[in-house]
């Protein structure tokens, strides 16, 4: 039975080459479950089927917490998806794992890759080969509830620009009951959710340091500047008050609520927030540190290609890569998760930078850094810990730190 | 394992009459011998699904703990060294200890709290049924759903409603999951919660099985409440409470659903004084991908599991 179709196929292949290609292809896409990737994605696979007859593309999804695992034990069980999204933080683990296979240089020329994308996308490369490409980028920026800062006497239109201002604006905002307990913050204090990318690739810039050195091989935020910012970033809680760890369960929650005047977060938060009704909000950059620094953390998922896509699938597989990494891909992307497109002509835009969201975020793009992480999960505790210590159990900042760095160290060196 | 290829020879037989020469074989058998093979032949499928779907990874992980496996690349023994890096590693002594402090705190309490309720309970009358289900309701409701409850229960103010009630009284807000004193006893609070409607229903069922003559004859011969509870009820309850100690301490020693929906933002934290063994075992393997490492941290829970429900069979064992 199995040689008889491998000879109809065969036939086909070598006698109808033409109407072969006519055939279909059938080639799996697998990203995680969020609902505005979802809908943009089918959008994108719905124009490449148009586009592309002949080619069907089965969109695979899985909740976000165990999609890392999915992918990685359908690897081991040799059985992969052709075209995989993946953060950029596991490409190292992907890459050693054979998870993925470099993108052909004819199909991703890395010199136009990197003339037409913002700059972070290198950290997909390995060796002078890219392993995916990402459609949108992320970055951070300061979300303010202006109802609340105009009950402060705060002027809406005019959010803070420096640590000074926002810890003034921050101080304004806080609210506390009669027993001094805190009834609207100031600000949230989440080290669970982006505060840390905060203290580590901005925070500590800012103080005078850096977290790591370049190659991120390095723990450095463990000198001075690593333990002021991080005395900073808690002393909001223990002496000026204007946030508490916790508060609303998470940050996010708090803002959305009314609860917390300022939240600091990212592009991917903007279709949850967007559904607020009960209060206005906007955008501002990241404050400038004491001197003036600007610093801000970036992101992505990329599309990768699978390691086991080869033939007429692998061939799928690239047009559908290249298609969802186009322009018009992105500016879809734009419209319907809200982040910011991958390519720098395509973000650019006036309109895109005199939006008053899209603006801070794409301004943030420009001096942003992109942390590679080797467990992001772990380095994320080290940070989380740390900062649990010192609020908790009193430990000085110094120390915590110290341990924090000497943990991370060991687990970037047992990466290596 | 001989009895097994009987039976399967035997399934593969044909019905007497129809082939000659493996017929008699069968014949050859008496009825109770073919009811053995019979009874083999049934009993063969399960035994087989079990050996594959359980055993065999079971003893797979014992294979595991014993290498670096990570899923990505092959595996490559090593040694103990995993086990090594277990007692070195000063996290494992905090799970180790955290476990322990959910089995010794949470299933005492859950069996005097249960009992309590049931011994009282099983003399109302009064709303007797609907009673019973409101304690039976919680063990109903999925665990995580649960959890989140509580999470939101627990909240500083001015969301939380414990907070709101203790405030009320004039009492300071209680941090709850954001102590490392206060939130494992928090979370065990939902667990044993959780748990008690089983175990009042089963308690409750011990009680009825009691013969009422034993009561009566106590009474007759003048003894009191407490003496009757204490020589009678407590007693003859002895086998409900032995099934109740070990399904609880297996549950509380294998506890992940409730604190893992309760901590889910820095999962058995605050600073790891939550976390259980299983949570530990689930962030290496699904997080970190040290799958051998994993799979050492399995074997103690297992080896712990093993030792904790022998030690509870022996020692309320039955003395005769």
């Amino acid at each position: 039975m199995r040689k008889t179709l491998l000879k109809a196929g065969l036939l086909a292949g070598a006698g109808l080459f033409a109407a072969n290609a006519a055939q279909a292809v059938e080639i799996e896409y697998w990203q995680y479950v969020f609902d505005a990737r979802v809908k943009a994605m089918d959008q994108l696979i719905e124009n490449f089927e148009a586009a592309n007859p002949g080619v069907t593309v089965e969109h695979v999804t899985f909740p976000y917490a165990d999609y890392q695992t999915r992918v990685v034990a359908a690897h081991a069980a040799g059985r992969g998806p052709d075209v995989v999204q993946l953060f950029y933080g596991w490409t190292d683990n992907f890459v050693d794992g054979g998870i993925l296979q470099p993108l052909s240089q004819e199909a991703f020329p890395p010199a136009e890759i990197e003339e037409d994308f913002f700059p972070i996308v290198t950290a997909m490369k390995r060796e002078g080969a890219y392993y995916g490409l990402p459609t949108a980028v992320r970055s951070l920026a300061l979300f303010y509830n202006k109802d609340l800062f105009e009950e402060a006497g705060l002027d809406p239109e005019n959010p803070p620009q420096t640590l000074d201002e926002w810890v003034a604006a921050a101080e304004a905002t806080t609210k506390r009951d009669g027993a001094g307990n805190m009834i609207s913050a100031g600000t949230t204090l989440d080290m669970a959710g982006q505060d840390h990318h905060w203290w580590r690739e901005v925070l500590v810039r800012q103080f005078g340091g850096a977290p790591y050195t370049d190659d991120y091989r390095t723990v450095t935020y463990d000198g001075d500047a690593g333990r002021e910012a991080l005395e900073w970033y808690t002393s909001l809680q223990t002496e000026k008050g204007v946030g508490a760890a916790g508060f609303m369960d998470e940050g996010q929650a708090a803002f959305r609520a009314g609860l917390a005047a300022m939240t600091i977060d990212g592009t991917f938060r903007l279709g949850a927030f967007r559904s607020i009704e009960n209060f206005e909000w906007g955008v501002t950059e990241l404050p400038a540190g004491p001197d003036g620094t600007r610093s801000n953390y970036s992101s992505y998922f990329a599309n990768g290609i699978g390691a086991s896509a080869e033939g007429e699938e692998l061939e799928a597989a690239e047009k559908f890569l290249a298609y969802i990494t186009s322009p018009e891909a992105m500016e879809i992307w734009l419209e319907t998760v809200g982040e910011l497109p991958a390519r720098r002509e395509v973000a650019l835009t006036e309109a895109n930078l005199a939006d008053p969201i899209y603006g801070p975020f794409l301004r943030g793009l420009d001096y942003a850094h992109t942390t590679l992480f080797v467990d992001e999960a772990a380095q994320r505790q080290l940070i989380i810990d740390a900062t649990n210590r010192i609020l908790l159990q009193d430990v000085a900042p110094a120390d915590a730190l110290a341990d924090a760095a000497e943990e991370e160290q060991e687990l970037i060196d047992a990466r290596n | 394992m001989a009895q097994t290829n009987d039976a399967s020879a035997a399934l593969r037989a044909p019905s007497p009459g129809l082939a000659e020469e493996p017929a008699r074989g069968w014949h050859r058998l008496s009825m109770s011998q073919k009811q053995v093979v019979w009874a083999w032949g049934f009993l063969a499928v399960p035994i087989l699904f079990y050996a594959g779907i359980r055993f065999y990874p079971t003893l797979d992980a014992f294979w595991l703990s014993l290498t670096d496996w990570n899923l990505l690349r092959p595996a490559r023994f090593i040694g103990l060294e995993n086990y090594a890096e277990l007692v070195s590693d000063p996290d494992f002594w905090q799970v180790f200890e955290n476990t322990f402090a959910y089995l010794l705190i949470g299933t005492p309490t859950s069996i005097v709290i249960a009992f309590v309720i049931a011994y009282y309970l099983d003399r109302v009358r009064f709303m007797h049924g609907f009673i019973r289900a409101l304690y039976f309701l919680p063990f109903l409701t999925t665990a995580a759903a649960m959890a989140w409850v509580w999470r939101w229960f627990y909240q500083p103010p001015p969301i939380g409603a414990i907070n709101g009630f203790l405030g009320s009284f004039g009492i300071p807000a209680q941090p709850f999951l954001r102590s490392t004193e206060q939130a494992l006893p928090a979370i065990m609070v939902t667990a044993i919660w959780a748990g008690l409607g089983f175990q009042i229903i089963i308690f409750m069922a011990g009680l009825r099985a009691i013969p009422g003559t034993y009561y009566e004859a106590a009474r007759i011969d003048g003894l009191g409440e407490f003496a009757i509870l204490r020589k009678i009820t407590l007693p003859l309850l002895k086998p409900t409470t032995v099934f109740l100690v070990v399904l609880s301490s297996i549950g509380f020693l294998r506890i992940f659903d409730q604190v893992y929906n309760m901590t889910t933002n820095d999962p058995g934290g605050p600073l790891g004084s939550t976390k259980p063994l299983v949570l530990m075992i689930y962030q290496s393997a699904f997080s970190s991908y040290e799958m051998g490492y994993a799979a050492a941290q399995t074997v103690v829970l297992f080896s712990i599991l093993l030792a904790v429900s022998l030690l509870q069979l022996w020692i309320l064992r039955e003395r005769t």
